[in-house]
């Protein structure tokens, strides 16, 4: 009787809960197990089980499953933190990250705020900025790739009538990054629009007749009260961004024909990952690698959370 | 006068008004440039592709490219097939079980409830890209290499689905629940009669979103799948950027061929998916 008193607390079932609503609460429990047991099964086996396993397979030279591992402790990560390849990886990377946030939320919030009033063709402008974001990455990654011909492509054609030399693109390691992220903002921008769009509509409109009656001009409007009251969605917009950039690369593979750009110049984490475990077949010095990225998503997302803290105001 | 105050003067308002559409529409071009140049090169002739200055618009659209690009590969019917196949089930698979786990977290109560659902909700923040070796493995371990299974089951769940479904079974008021009590229905019987009915819109984008997710996957079924017989669109596009050379007509055609599901789900749907789209974001 005791156990079940604080059980039912624990729980939150009401208070003087009966024998027979014990019975419905037990009957309920299986019942959303039967519910969830498909799920638990998928999400364990291949989302919580890798988790470990990932760690477990990084302290091993596992390489094949008919060869048995062996295990080499922190031997892996070692080797990967003095491999200038990895570094490489992490630089550019860290370049995508910062060429692809940053100027996918400005840009995004420039047009939301354009967007968020009435005016003709609003359904239109939406979906034409948002329709990229649906394309299939292979097929519009060939179609970048096209674009930025050196000889034939579409770009340096429009920059030739600004009187810009036609550059090349595909070829010259120092437009590598710049090609992916100008690919990856096109591709994410209508996505964030729609989120901030979204946001913006959301917020008290009194508020900001009242201060503009008050004689607030919209500069003191924006930074006052749409900035702050806009800073939830940009918080969960740059959160997800961020861990989302990251992961970048199939846009790079089919762009640079299965290769991490010219000279492998243009190489990211993952695509440095899937070399490892699936070119040179090293795949417990690959999950190493895996986990170091985990744990660099995991660094800048708790800083973000650190440093939102204060920031984001949650009405 | 109120209304002048706030947004100053008809004429200000009207350059204003200008000014905006300028900027929007100026945008909008750019995003759909790059598709419309997919189009346009699709039905030019191979010495059109070449030309200098580029044609915006093809002197005669060469529609047989399309045919070209459908038989340029001898798979592409297949991997047609295999594309519908491997999403129409994951979706449906999905969305069964996003039902039932929804409706567990937003409706019943049980032991280790939030334990569980914090579990969920954790496993957002690991980027899959982290898992795919482990999950590679398991995937030989079960002799699944170079199945369908392979590129279905690791995808029937979306936290994020489940997530935004349970969102929505909370809103659904909970007399209707004890009134359905009452007059005996169960569980089962309530989630059938009564939920779904009221939850078609958010079933739909969670359909939507795996539809489109899963026609474009890239990355997991080039690494699971060995044969052609199971390789999917991207993937043969991809083979075929290798194979074909410089001809670009005929790979804007099987660029477009390739998108042309997505885009017309998309379309179907659009408002619906904008929609939840953006309230997705407002609760997270």
């Amino acid at each position: 009787m005791k156990f079940g008193a604080t059980l039912g607390k624990w729980l939150d079932m009401p208070v003087g809960t009966t024998r027979w609503t014990w019975r419905k609460f037990w009957a309920d429990t299986s019942l959303a197990y039967l519910f969830l047991l498909p799920s638990l099964a998928v999400i364990g086996l291949f989302s919580l089980y890798p988790v470990v396993k990932a760690f477990t397979l990084s302290l091993t030279n596992y390489f094949s499953p008919r060869v048995p591992a062996e295990f080499v402790g922190f031997q892996n990560y070692r080797e990967i933190l003095q491999d200038p390849l990895f570094w490489k990886s992490v630089k550019n990377t860290a370049i995508y990250v910062v060429g692809t946030v940053p100027i996918t939320i400005l840009l995004a919030l420039g047009i939301a705020m354009l967007l968020n009033r009435k005016i003709h063709l609003r359904a239109f402008y939406r979906l034409a900025y948002f329709v990229p974001y649906v394309t299939t990455a292979v097929a519009i990654s060939m179609v970048w790739a096209w674009i930025f011909h050196d000889q034939w492509g579409l770009l340096n054609y429009m920059l030739g009538w600004f009187g810009i030399p036609a550059q090349k693109w595909l070829l010259e390691p120092k437009w590598t990054m710049f090609t992916i992220c100008v690919l990856a903002v096109w591709k994410g921008l209508g996505y964030t629009v729609v989120l901030f769009l979204a946001g913006l509509q959301n917020m008290d409109r009194e508020l900001m007749n009242a201060a503009r009656i008050d004689g607030a001009n919209e500069n003191q409007v924006f930074r006052h009260i749409t900035w702050p009251m806009l800073s939830p969605t940009t918080f969960f917009i740059t959160i997800t961004a961020v861990i989302n950039s990251f992961k970048v690369f199939t846009e790079l593979f089919v762009m640079y024909g299965g290769r991490p750009g010219p000279l492998r110049e243009g190489i990211t984490i993952v695509f440095y990952i899937y070399e490892k475990a699936w070119d040179d077949h090293v795949m417990g010095y690959a999950s190493a690698a895996a986990y170091i990225l985990f744990f660099m998503v995991l660094a800048v997302t708790v800083f973000q959370f650190w440093y939102a803290r204060k920031r984001v105001h949650y009405s | 006068m109120q209304e002048n105050a706030v947004a100053g003067s008809p004429v200000w308002r009207s350059v204003k008004a200008v000014l905006t559409h300028v900027l929007l529409m100026f945008g909008a071009i750019i995003m759909i440039l790059p598709l419309y140049w997919m189009v346009a090169t699709s039905l030019k002739t191979y010495p059109e592709t070449l030309a200098y200055p580029p044609k915006f618009i093809p002197s005669i659209p060469q529609f047989i490219n399309y045919v070209d690009a459908w038989y340029s590969q001898t798979h592409f019917a297949r991997y047609f097939y295999n594309s519908f196949y491997v999403t129409i089930v994951t979706m449906v698979t999905e969305v069964i079980m996003t039902i039932f786990a929804s409706y567990a977290f937003a409706r019943m109560k049980f032991l280790g409830k939030n334990i569980l659902f914090g579990l969920f909700l954790s496993t957002m923040m690991i980027p899959g890209e982290v898992l795919l070796v482990p999950n590679f493995i398991t995937i030989t371990k079960l002799n699944w290499y170079n199945t369908y299974a392979a590129m279905i089951v690791p995808f029937t769940v979306s936290v994020f689905a489940i997530f935004l479904l349970r969102q929505h079974f909370l809103q659904i008021p909970f007399e209707l629940q004890e009134a359905a009590y009452l007059d005996g229905a169960g569980h089962t019987r309530f989630l059938f009669q009564i939920m779904l009915p009221l939850s078609r819109p958010p079933i739909a984008t969670i359909a939507l979103l795996k539809f489109i997710g899963s026609w474009n996957a890239f990355l997991w079924p080039l690494l699971v799948t060995q044969s052609a017989e199971l390789r999917t669109v991207p993937i043969g596009l991809m083979s075929l950027m290798q194979d074909e050379g410089l001809k670009y007509h005929i790979w804007m055609a099987s660029a477009t061929l390739a998108m042309i599901p997505v885009l017309v789900v998309f379309l179907a749907a659009q408002k619906q998916f904008l929609e939840s789209v953006a309230k997705s974001g407002l609760k997270g």
